[in-house]
């Protein structure tokens, strides 16, 4: 327990997950109190005159419609850090179920098991997520099942070689002799033991989800106007770019940060998460 | 076993499984193609079962799979429903913009990402190092149909250096930025650390002890043995150059396949959207294998194991 407490402190007193930590409480805060922190509402037209450069009334200015920018922005972060959360904890659940009982199952299921994540390797992932889209429909739920079920092969693939090494481990044969069920001993006991490498991982894949739902949301195939998700906003932002920047600026700056963020955290969790398997091994 | 037949022949049941995939799917979507084909015009019974025939729809399922196996090894994919052109053809044509976007892009990612992973790797934990990684954190955080349409706002309609449209060489420099530029980040993160690992290497430590020049020591002992995650990366990340063409080529708009997927998929155009993913996959899976192929190269300690196995 110690140990952990001093990688956490390490974790929290590093630059880059407090630079990172800091900005998404930011927008998760901005998020939940979205009412009180936006002037406008998301949806409303003609607060002011339309396509309107940034000012004190407009901090980000207007788009066409002649709604506040800002205001969608702020809205918008509603749906871009959840739906990215959504969509990893999709894959991440259906690829560890898949990891840790073709592992823990072992023989002809992990050989067959293993055949059927490299095949899906075969699709580059976001291939895969825009034929599900072209299978299951427009719409941004199911870009998030789109890019959460491209997601499952690269998480089972990790999860399986990470329960396999702890499949050996002393405490699973213990536990095995004692007479436990199997799904206890792979949710019980396998689960928790690899539990840190599904955090790192889900957060370094959280980042690109976020992007991945982003552009599909983009390409007219994930949330339909008027919804303020940022990806949306881009693509009708995009249209006005030459005469009102700032409708295309602000919603990718602030999915960038947001990502970038995420992916900060990512990076600081693995390293902490490196510390610990040398501290484990008396090196550190 | 010999190594390349062996990587050879798992290539074709992958290739196999993941058309049927491709099949199945495809033809569970709701919807009849036959509206498609009439564009939405009223039509007799009649009609419609002439199109159907046309199509080869009136065939069952079972017997379409079989001749869609057969004509995709032998490069026939059917007729697109919306054209009525023969896919492969609409294919062809679309190939080359997409293939210079590619290359474009692999080039600019490359030289930055080993760039500056030689200016992070070299000098861990100093200044430089922090510097160089930051901007790899960006490049692959940057939301590359964002970075797209900066760069078209920044340096074509602002600066007014670039042209925004048109062919030729110029034109495909910010398309090649934005496609590369996740890439660079990647590359630069996985080169950084490869790289500190190599050069804590003894051998290292031995050709400093001979007195080698600095440069020869990266340049010619670290740099190949610390090459390796970063050219799995390149395998990985093949994918992401159709990401790149679908998203670039709509920020762009430059033709391509990209810009024929995306317009396959929302018209459902099936035979379209079909033919493309089966070419897709089977390009992907091949220059995997090529970077397969490229290790025994770079590092013969591989091309030895692999004789010896």
């Amino acid at each position: 327990m110690n140990r952990n407490k001093i990688i956490l402190k390490r974790f929290l007193l590093n630059k880059g997950s407090a630079i990172g930590g800091i900005f998404l409480i930011v927008i998760i805060i901005g998020a939940v109190f979205a009412p009180v922190i936006a002037p406008y509402n998301w949806n409303a037209v003609d607060t002011g005159p339309r396509l309107s450069p940034p000012s004190l009334s407009y901090l980000f200015g207007t788009d066409i419609h002649g709604r506040d920018v800002f205001s969608r922005i702020v809205y918008g972060a509603r749906y871009s850090l959840s739906v990215g959360v959504i969509s990893v904890l999709f894959g991440i659940i259906a690829g560890s179920t898949f990891g840790i009982t073709i592992a823990y199952i072992g023989g002809r299921v992990d050989i067959i098991g293993s055949r059927i994540i490299d095949v899906m390797f075969g699709f580059p992932s976001f291939l895969l997520s825009l034929l599900v889209v072209a299978i299951i429909g427009v719409g941004l739920w199911n870009v998030v099942f789109a890019v959460g079920l491209a997601s499952i092969p690269h998480f089972a693939r990790i999860i399986r070689s990470a329960a396999l090494q702890v499949k050996e481990q002393p405490y699973i044969e213990a536990g095995i002799n004692l007479g436990f069920g199997n799904l206890r001993i792979m949710f019980g006991h396998i689960l928790p033991n690899i539990f840190p490498i599904i955090i790192v991982i889900a957060t370094m894949d959280l980042g690109g989800a976020i992007i991945s739902i982003a552009s599909l949301s983009f390409l007219g195939l994930g949330a339909q106007p008027p919804e303020p998700e940022w990806g949306a906003m881009l693509s009708s932002g995009r249209e006005y770019m030459r005469y009102a920047p700032w409708t295309m600026i602000y919603p990718g700056l602030f999915l960038f940060l947001t990502v970038m963020s995420v992916n900060l955290l990512g990076d600081r969790l693995s390293q902490a998460l490196d510390a610990r398997q040398s501290i484990n091994r008396g090196k550190a | 076993m010999n190594f390349f037949i062996k990587k050879l022949i798992i290539v074709i049941p992958t290739l196999y499984i993941a058309w049927t995939v491709v099949f199945v799917t495809l033809n569970i979507i709701p919807g009849d193609p036959v509206n498609l084909m009439l564009g939405g015009r009223p039509a007799s019974e009649e009609v419609r079962e002439n199109v159907r025939k046309n199509l080869g729809l009136d065939k069952p399922v079972a017997e379409r799979y079989v001749s869609f196996l057969i004509n995709a090894t032998k490069g026939d994919l059917g007729k697109s429903y919306l054209t009525r052109q023969p896919v492969t053809k609409m294919i062809k044509e679309n190939m080359m913009p997409t293939i210079q976007l590619s290359i474009g892009g692999l080039i600019f990612g490359v030289f930055f990402g080993v760039f500056f992973g030689i200016i992070a790797g070299t000098k861990p934990n100093s200044m430089r190092d922090t510097f160089a990684m930051v901007i790899a954190l960006c490049g692959i955080s940057l939301p590359s149909f964002w970075i797209g349409m900066m760069l078209i706002f920044i340096f074509g309609t602002t600066l007014g250096w670039v042209p925004i449209v048109g062919e030729g060489f110029v034109s495909l420099i910010l398309p090649s930025i934005s496609v590369g530029l996740f890439f660079a980040g990647g590359m630069a993160r996985l080169t950084r650390s490869s790289l500190v690992d190599v050069l804590n290497q003894d051998y290292i430590r031995t050709a400093k002890s001979k007195g080698l020049s600095t440069y020869n020591i990266i340049l010619k002992h670290s740099l190949r043995n610390a090459m390796i995650p970063p050219v799995t990366l390149l395998g990985i990340q093949f994918g992401l150059l159709i990401t790149g063409a679908v998203i670039t080529e709509e920020v762009f708009a430059r033709p391509g396949l990209g810009q024929l997927l995306l317009q396959a998929i929302l018209a459902k155009d099936i035979p379209l959207v079909q033919a493309l993913v089966v070419y897709m996959t089977a390009v992907y899976i091949f220059l995997n294998l090529i970077v397969d192929f490229t290790y025994g190269i770079i590092d013969p300690r591989i091309r030895l194991e692999r004789k010896s196995a």
